[in-house]
């Protein structure tokens, strides 16, 4: 594929100016909104209305014109790229295609309009929706309770987390301090754990790319709180022993967390339930096809087992005959973790996915994007790339590579990464998990065509051979990027973080 | 074919061979028997897009309808330009994720520097984060910032703030050893008590926290004399802010705050029945404290070929380096209201956010003295107002009220002892935003009056 990004550029320093250069500092702009006069008639003039000591003098904005905020922005979406410019196959956080007609639905004014204060009365059909969706949720993970209130799924795990502490402090287990994580979990396993106050226990990955069920062993005890997997984890791999691992957990009296970030790979397949799992989180913008929106918002809702129902926040939504109502009657709640109710507007997204692919379409869409991973797999080893762990097995929804081997050109996974940018592609996570060195960690999901992968995979064929016979022309890579490559140092040395801290540098020198 | 490319069957039997196996269940031969359905679990049977909508249009159509909102309690319904849609819709930044990859990022990488750089302005702070979920989380994370920076552990707050917020607040410090303590606000102004403050003030306070507007919709007039009493032990200054009343009322970076956190939604986001929304968080910039901020941060550095261009900075404060030692969990943020606040700052620039405070202060002005008009209903306290207004009904039940304007297509006031019950029944929090005029303001007020008599 040829590829060259839209590069808008001002001179050889700058490119699109930012909007303090384009703008009039400190007056214009753009009114949306007239007084009334015949409320200025009444009221008098606003002077009165501040106290002398509270009143604003000055505003250091730049003052725009609404033709030149619309080029602005748009010359900036056009050095972006998005899940419909091309394939992005970044793991672990399920790139797949939003369905606009979800987007189209959440955007009616019965929803974004409508204030959560709201009496019940008139938030009946929204309150149905995220019903529907807790029920749908339900079923596919055999929890039966949940709240939609996290934002995202790091908010659930620490929702997730704070819930089993809650859990052990009730019933007197005070000395339940441990969270055993996998070194191969996501980051943000551990950042959710500690914030909830447990002592994190690492486990390490066995040779075959799953816990390592010895040293398991070897950390469960009477300070276990639980455990928080990922299954398939974050090599793309199903923890098969899972049955054992939450055995062993329970009869220590831990609890089990799962991380749903990989749910894609198993929809309709298992049950979390059927696991053993106790508590879970569901990313909406991940396996439900909310769109991700440059970094959010998505929301993360949990569910529990029976067990743990008391412990959810407030509000619940529930339902009485034919009202839905929420219910702050949970006596042993872990309190609020969001105001309101959660991002409604992002669960409405997921309820019209789920709608549209129904029953039988939750088995496809994890078929597909296993099939996927695996063919892509197979073409890439077919081609020299080695895969970290668990090359005898089949992989689930993503694969981890290792380009450790291209070291010895002078190439790094960085190298390669930036090489698929040149050829339109979103590369890959790269350097994660930590465990896998140059790790190369791809995530084609469903909504790659089979053309699309194989465009993919010769991009990456081609880039190997490169890596072989000149290896300096991929640490030029990308060139066809609006940027070249970025210097990581100088940001991070003195980090100029606003316009504002810019020009108080500038005038320093 | 529909969402998925590949469901085809002739596509299946290629990849399949390619592969090597002969089904799709044989590429689940991992997963134990025991736990592999037979079945998918039922969801119902699947729409097609047409049929969606018109579900959505049935489940819609039995609801009444608002048109005019005067919901107050936090975030209220302010009027989002069209050009805010129409750019946030642009699918690069739509459906694009976390920029990892900076040479293909650099138009979001640079617009969430501009959200960053407006909101500093705005605030009058030095740094801001790419975003943090809402104004709640934006407390707890404000909380556990300041007590990671003071190395204290007594957090006060006072408690005339949003009660949402400050439940959150009180969720996310709950695992830590700290001293939650609030501080009364006058009877008479609904302004925070200096004295009560004073005396709860240690040399163990890690930080104080004041809403500007507060809950009541009040002007914090001593706000400049509550920093210098927390500065004076040492503590920091949380200030909680609606920033749309920032094009009148003086920036809390000039009356001495160190944090300042709040709720975003008002710059170019809708209600969405509360999310997603836009947690804001703003720091005077020192060293040490850069290093404790939550959350993403965007800097601007340049490439190799001298070109000015933007990347996230200091990872190394994340979950996904640090891990456990992170500053904070959050990964997904809240990116997509971040533009949405970069491109409505954008938009109205110095004149247009003035000129909107201006209509909001008349608003609240107007509603106020035809509140206190009416004989059954009053305003409790005597101070300024910004957007929010406490009524208390002297009489008839909010209940009732609130029901009888939603079937006039009014919605009504937030009766905030419905769930926080240190509230009197008495209370309702109104808002009124620049989508209203006279005419407006009058048919509630009519409304209102129809229950005095």
């Amino acid at each position: 594929m040829k590829f060259r990004q839209a590069t808008w550029r001002k001179s050889n320093e700058v490119l699109e100016p930012t909007v303090f250069e384009l703008g009039v500092l400190g007056r214009g702009g753009t009114k949306i909104a007239e007084p009334d006069p015949d409320i200025i008639s009444i009221v008098g003039e606003t002077d009165e209305l501040i106290p002398e000591n509270m009143k604003r003098k000055e505003i250091n904005l730049p003052g725009m014109a609404e033709p030149q905020v619309a080029r602005h922005f748009s010359r900036l979406a056009q050095m972006n790229y998005g899940v419909d410019s091309g394939s992005y196959w970044l793991g672990s956080c399920t790139m797949k295609y939003n369905p606009k007609a979800a987007m189209r639905i959440a955007s009616s004014d019965r929803v974004r309009r409508l204030h959560p204060f709201i009496p019940t009365e008139a938030a009946q059909h929204i309150l149905r929706i995220m019903y529907e969706l807790q029920e749908m949720l339900s079923s596919i993970t055999g929890l039966p309770h949940y709240t939609l209130q996290p934002a995202a799924g790091a908010q659930g795990e620490f929702v997730g987390a704070l819930i089993i502490r809650a859990k052990h402090l009730d019933e007197g287990e005070r000395q339940r301090d441990e969270m055993i994580i996998p070194v191969s979990a996501h980051g943000s396993n551990f950042a959710s754990a500690a914030m909830a106050g447990f002592r994190v226990i690492k486990v390490p990955t066995s040779s075959e790319g799953t816990i390592d069920i010895d040293a398991l062993r070897a950390v469960v005890g009477e300070r276990t709180a639980g455990i928080m997997i990922t299954n398939p984890n974050t090599l793309g791999i199903f923890e098969s022993d899972i049955l054992e691992i939450s055995d062993l957990i329970h009869s220590a009296g831990g609890l089990i967390y799962y991380d749903g970030a990989n749910l894609n790979a198993i929809l309709g397949w298992v049950r979390l339930s059927d696991m053993g799992v106790d508590v879970a989180h569901l990313n909406m913008h991940k396996t439900f096809a909310a769109p991700h929106g440059g970094g959010g918002p998505g929301a993360g809702a949990v569910g529990v087992t029976e067990d743990l129902k008391d412990f959810l926040p407030v509000p619940l939504i529930k339902k009485s005959g034919n009202k839905f109502y929420f219910d702050y009657n949970v006596p042993k709640t872990i309190g609020k973790i969001r105001t309101f109710y959660g991002n409604s507007e992002v669960l409405i997204k997921s309820w019209a996915y789920l709608k549209m692919i129904g029953t039988e379409g939750l088995r496809k869409v994890s078929s597909i994007a296993v099939l996927n991973a695996n063919y892509a797999r197979r073409k890439l080893v077919d081609y020299g790339y080695k895969v970290a762990y668990g090359k005898e097995r089949p992989c689930k929804h993503e694969f981890v590579l290792t380009l450790e081997d291209l070291k010895e050109y002078g190439v790094r996974a960085l190298d390669v990464a930036k090489a698929l940018i040149d050829r339109g592609l979103h590369p890959p996570t790269i350097y994660f998990p930590l465990i896998v060195k140059e790790a190369f960690m791809m995530e084609p999901t469903e909504s790659d065509s089979l053309e699309e992968i194989d465009e993919y995979v010769k991009a990456m064929k081609e880039i190997r051979e490169l890596a072989m016979e000149d290896s300096e022309a991929l640490k030029r890579a990308p060139k066809n990027s609006s940027v070249r490559r970025l210097d990581e140092t100088l940001a991070n040395r003195k980090p100029i973080l606003t316009w504002r801290m810019y020009i108080k540098l500038k005038a320093s020198r | 074919m529909g969402l998925i490319p590949n469901d085809d069957p002739e596509t299946i039997r290629i990849m399949l061979s390619y592969i090597g196996v002969k089904d799709i269940k044989e590429l689940y031969s991992d997963v134990p028997n025991e736990i592999l359905l037979s079945n998918p679990p039922e969801i119902g049977s699947p729409l097609k897009e047409a049929d969606l909508s018109s579900l959505f249009e049935s489940i819609t159509s039995s609801v009444p309808e608002i048109r005019l909102s005067f919901t107050g309690g936090g975030i209220a319904d302010h009027y989002v330009p069209a050009i805010v849609d129409e750019i946030v819709s642009k699918q690069e930044f739509y459906t694009s994720y976390t920029p990892y990859q900076p040479e293909i990022s650099q138009g979001l990488l640079q617009a969430i520097f501009e959200y960053q750089s407006l909101m500093a302005e705005l605030l009058d702070m030095d740094v801001v984060n790419a975003s943090l979920y809402d104004s709640g989380s934006a407390l707890g994370e404000a909380a556990r910032f300041s007590m990671r920076v003071t190395k204290r552990k007594r957090i006060i707050y006072a408690k005339n703030a949003n009660p949402e917020r400050l439940s959150v607040l009180s969720t996310y410090v709950s695992p830590l050893d700290v001293e939650l303590v609030s501080v009364p606000y006058d009877e008479e102004t609904g302004r925070i008590s200096l004295a009560s403050l004073e005396a709860q003030l240690n040399e163990d306070t890690a930080m104080v926290y004041l809403e500007n507007p507060n809950f009541f919709g009040i002007i914090e007039e001593e706000a400049e004399e509550v920093a210098d009493l927390v500065h004076e032990k040492g503590g920091l200054f949380v200030v909680g802010v609606e920033p749309i009343s920032l094009g009148v009322i003086r920036p809390p970076g000039d009356y001495g705050a160190d944090v300042v956190v709040g709720e975003g939604q008002s710059l170019g986001g809708y209600l969405n029945f509360g999310g997603p929304s836009l947690g804001i968080f703003a720091i005077k910039s020192t060293r040490k404290m850069i290093r404790q901020v939550p959350g993403r941060l965007i800097g601007m550095t340049k490439d190799l070929e001298g070109t000015r261009s933007y990347m996230m900075v200091l990872q190394s404060r994340e979950q996904h380096i640090r891990q456990e030692e992170a500053t904070s969990n959050i990964t997904t943020n809240s990116q997509l209201m971040a533009l949405r606040a970069a491109i409505y700052l954008s938009l109205l620039g110095p004149d247009g956010l003035r000129d909107l405070g201006r209509k909001i202060l008349l608003n609240t002005e107007y509603l106020r003295r035809s509140i206190e008009e009416l004989p059954c209903f009053k305003v409790p306290f005597k101070s300024k107002f910004f957007r929010d207004l406490p009524v208390v009904s002297e009489g008839p039940s909010w209940k009732e009220v609130n029901l009888h304007l939603l079937y006039k297509g009014i919605a009504g006031g937030f009766v905030p002892s419905t769930i926080y019950k240190e509230f009197p029944e008495s209370l309702a929090i109104l808002a009124t935003t620049e989508r209203h005029c006279k005419r407006d303001i009058d048919e509630l007020i009519d409304n209102l009056r129809g229950f005095c008599s």
